[in-house]
């Protein structure tokens, strides 16, 4: 299988293309997030919005090891899920905005967005719903043979509905091509992983189904794609689902309403300081001389131009028409 | 082009705070992400973080302030290069930078008024040159079996349909035909069969989720109504999601209460979904053909009761019993009698009676709850000016009190007397037989709701 060794070869030499890639593309989640931030807090953004500062490095190792058909389903904390499958900035933002330009013509918020082109299944805003939906989306890789694996991303408060067990279940049983990838920011919301999980050791939930577990550095990026890869092999071959524990973290609150007070301010800077994923990879590459400051500095404005240019246009995208209150709800036969 | 940097909203309800406490001064080097201020709101005190990087220019908001509103600019940030006399261009500028949204106060009224999905006027039977005995069951069977013949993406799932041929024996001899890739033995895990069964349809796939009995679907219900239900709109049109929710609903016959309970206003409720309720073994097969061949989620409530019952097939490979379309099962002049599902032979033997009175009744098969056939159901009160409806469920909040509605919305002048509802009791179902026969709706009791709207004794 060609892709197959084509991956062996990229988790083998990690050359500078890929680290600045990288580099790039969590930079891009991290600005996106904070205009999304700023936008909230101008009250062009409603209700519930979730911010993935801080776990850029999980969704981005995830996408550099996924194969070509591979799906992607997450919870409600889900923009850099859609900028890292290659979705619009733009449609996301004005969905964000409640706009006709957004993904879901404005009808579905930052928790609802699709793109069944980039093979993106949503944002759900059920804890835990997109988990068996995500083994249902590994039911139909298999059931079509198209060599296709689901990354189904929960986040460790997710991990406590029964219908997590539920599908870990079926997909063992059916060996069926699932990557469950645990988000674990160490917070359900307010609660930490000590008050709500008995036992910490997360990526061993699955092993009374036999499904493999591993813990992974979800701050660093080559380490989640080192992992990814690995797993998603196993899962693509016919061996049945795996479970990637990534520990990470979100700098800011559950959602922009959240005062989080519920973690101490230093525990907060530490990881920013010492643990960054972007900021870790940006000294590795002017360490090792991969790159020169003014190229990164030229990346940034790269970035907070296409940014910008999201920003304006989820403000200037109109509402959506009030005819839109009735479409969409039924496909007509 | 220096910054101005505005009061955040940091609540979905805030609409002003309190300008706590800054922790940049004037001059102070910002990096993204360093914590500006920090606000109160109408439920925290939060942080305010800085964007973009530069530095702290002027501060306009004094530190304690209160009533600061969303969006007035408190502080000026200058960019990289930039010094105080930039600062004027940006204080010139009056006003937050950003136009408010406008919101639609349109006219609700006019919204409000638009009446659900309501299916197209003018259904006329079509007659078959041939009809085959046969019961419900193998009805359902068949129409499962042709479906998967012609359509590689349609497959069954749910407990015992396979290996054990179906708890009611519905599924029976699919596994030999289609094989185990279609036909699908789960765990008893209904809410994670409904909701790997969502995704498979996500995907592209015609799944058919059988559940024991509708009672089961409870378990799943979540999967049902957010994640099939709804996609379609919050995707804004994307993401379609075609599958199939059946089986047993309503009372089957001393199974208590947990076992005996129809779920038709419950799943008719939602938008997004279709549902059907079958009576007849033609209503079986073409509402199912029908459900699996429609682009959208559709619920078949089926009935353990009616499974073993007989009727007349159409003999046709192209049958099909269009959704939305209910049936005329009995013309009469005097009396609407409109229900579904096992109730529809309840309301027949009813109108029987009603016969022996004088009294003329025409019975509707609803067949469809969710879209309804409003426009049979006004044609017939037309004509005979007194309905009663007829449900094994519940009478609040039921599928009666939708009928009740409609007939004040669409035919209030022309009715003669009130809508009456005939319906379960208002109980959960009790386990002994007389109290089980006191909780359904009886020939007698219908005849008798009959009787009353048209005045007689």
């Amino acid at each position: 299988m060609a892709t197959t060794s084509k991956r062996k070869a990229k988790v083998a030499e990690i050359g500078p293309d890929q680290l600045i890639g990288w580099y790039r593309d969590m930079l891009q989640i991290r600005r996106f997030e904070e205009k999304a931030g700023q936008l909230y807090g101008m009250g062009l953004i409603g209700g519930f919005c979730h911010l993935y500062i801080g776990q850029e490095a999980v969704v981005v190792g995830m996408q550099s090891a996924a194969g070509e058909t591979d799906s992607v389903i997450t919870s409600y904390r889900d923009h850099g899920q859609m900028l890292a499958c290659g979705m619009d900035a733009k449609g996301v933002m004005a969905e964000l905005t409640g706009r006709i330009g957004g993904y879901s013509k404005g009808k579905g918020g930052s928790m609802h967005m699709f793109s069944r082109e980039k093979r993106f299944y949503g944002g759900h805003g059920i804890v835990g719903a997109q988990v068996p939906i995500g083994t249902g989306l590994g039911f139909a890789h298999k059931y079509t043979g198209d060599q296709g694996v689901c990354h189904v991303y929960l986040g460790d408060g997710a991990l406590n509905q029964g219908q997590v067990y539920e599908s870990f279940n079926m997909a063992a049983l059916w060996k069926l091509p699932v990557v469950y990838v645990i988000e674990n920011n160490k917070y359900a919301m307010g609660t930490s992983s000590e008050r709500h999980a008995a036992g910490t050791e997360l990526f061993k939930r699955g092993a009374a189904y036999g499904i493999p577990g591993e813990a992974v550095d979800g701050m660093s990026v080559q380490a989640v794609y080192e992992a990814a890869s690995k797993a998603l092999e196993h899962a693509r071959s016919g061996n049945g689902p795996y479970i990637l524990e990534m520990k990470t973290y979100r700098y800011r609150g559950h959602s922009m309403s959240d005062p989080a007070k519920y973690r101490t301010k230093e525990e907060v800077t530490k990881m920013r300081e010492q643990h960054d994923p972007i900021d870790t990879l940006k000294n590795r590459l002017l360490e090792a001389g991969l790159v020169d400051e003014a190229v990164l500095k030229e990346m940034d404005r790269e970035v907070k131009a296409i940014v910008s240019e999201a920003a304006e246009f989820a403000q200037s995208s109109p509402e959506p028409d009030v005819s839109e209150l009735w479409t969409d709800v039924l496909i007509e036969a | 082009m220096a910054i101005e940097i505005l009061m955040p909203a940091l609540s979905p309800t805030m609409t002003e705070g309190k300008l706590a406490r800054w922790l940049k001064a004037e001059g102070d080097a910002v990096k993204s992400g360093d914590v500006l201020a920090e606000i109160e709101t109408d439920k925290a005190t939060m942080e305010m973080e800085a964007v973009d990087e530069g530095t702290m220019g002027k501060i306009l908001v004094a530190a304690g302030t209160e009533g600061v509103a969303v969006n007035t600019p408190i502080a000026i940030m200058l960019e990289e290069g930039e010094t105080a006399a930039d600062l004027g261009k940006v204080m010139e500028k009056a006003g937050p930078s950003s136009t408010p949204v406008a919101h639609n106060d349109g006219p609700q009224a006019a919204l409000m008024a638009q009446a659900p999905a309501v299916a197209a006027p003018a259904h006329v039977e079509k007659e078959y040159d041939k009809y085959n005995r046969q019961t419900v069951r193998e009805a359902l069977r068949d129409a499962m079996a042709e479906e998967m013949r012609r359509d590689e993406g349609v497959f069954l799932l749910g407990e015992e349909v396979a290996q054990y041929q179906g708890a009611y024996k519905v599924s029976q001899g699919l596994l030999d035909e289609f094989g185990d890739r279609r036909v699908i033995d789960t765990p008893i895990t209904e809410m994670g069969f409904t909701g790997l069964a969502v995704g498979a349809a996500f995907a592209g796939l015609k799944p058919i989720v059988e559940f024991m009995t509708m009672n089961f679907s409870m378990q799943a219900i979540d999967h049902v109504i957010n994640s099939a239900a709804k996609t379609l709109y919050m995707s804004g049109g994307q993401q379609p999601c075609p599958i199939v929710f059946r089986g047993p609903n309503g009372a089957a016959a001393r199974v208590a209460a947990q076992h005996s309970q129809d779920f038709a206003s419950w799943y008719a409720h939602c938008p997004g979904l279709k549902v059907v309720a079958p009576w007849s073994a033609a209503d079986a097969k073409g509402l199912l053909k029908a459900a699996i061949r429609d682009p959208n989620p559709v619920v078949v409530l089926e009935n353990e009761i009616l499974y073993g019952q007989s009727f007349d097939v159409p003999d046709d490979p192209d049958f099909i019993v269009p959704i939305g379309k209910a049936k005329i099962e009995r013309p009469g002049e005097h009396v609407t009698i409109v229900t579904y599902s096992r109730m529809v032979g309840t309301s027949l033997e009813a109108a029987a009676m009603l016969e022996k009175d004088g009294i003329s009744a025409e019975v509707i098969n609803l067949r469809s709850l969710r879209p309804i056939d409003i426009d049979s159901i006004v044609a017939s009160v037309k004509k005979t000016n007194r309905i009663v409806s007829v449900e094994e469920g519940w009478a609040y909040a039921g599928i009666g009190s939708e009928i009740a509605a409609l007939m004040m919305e669409h035919c209030f002048d022309w009715l003669d007397a009130p809508v009456i509802r005939v319906c379960g009791a208002d109980v959960p179902m009790p386990y002994a037989a007389n109290l089980e026969r006191l909780y359904l709706p009886t020939p007698e009791g219908i005849a008798d709701a009959g009787r009353k709207v048209c005045y007689a004794k």
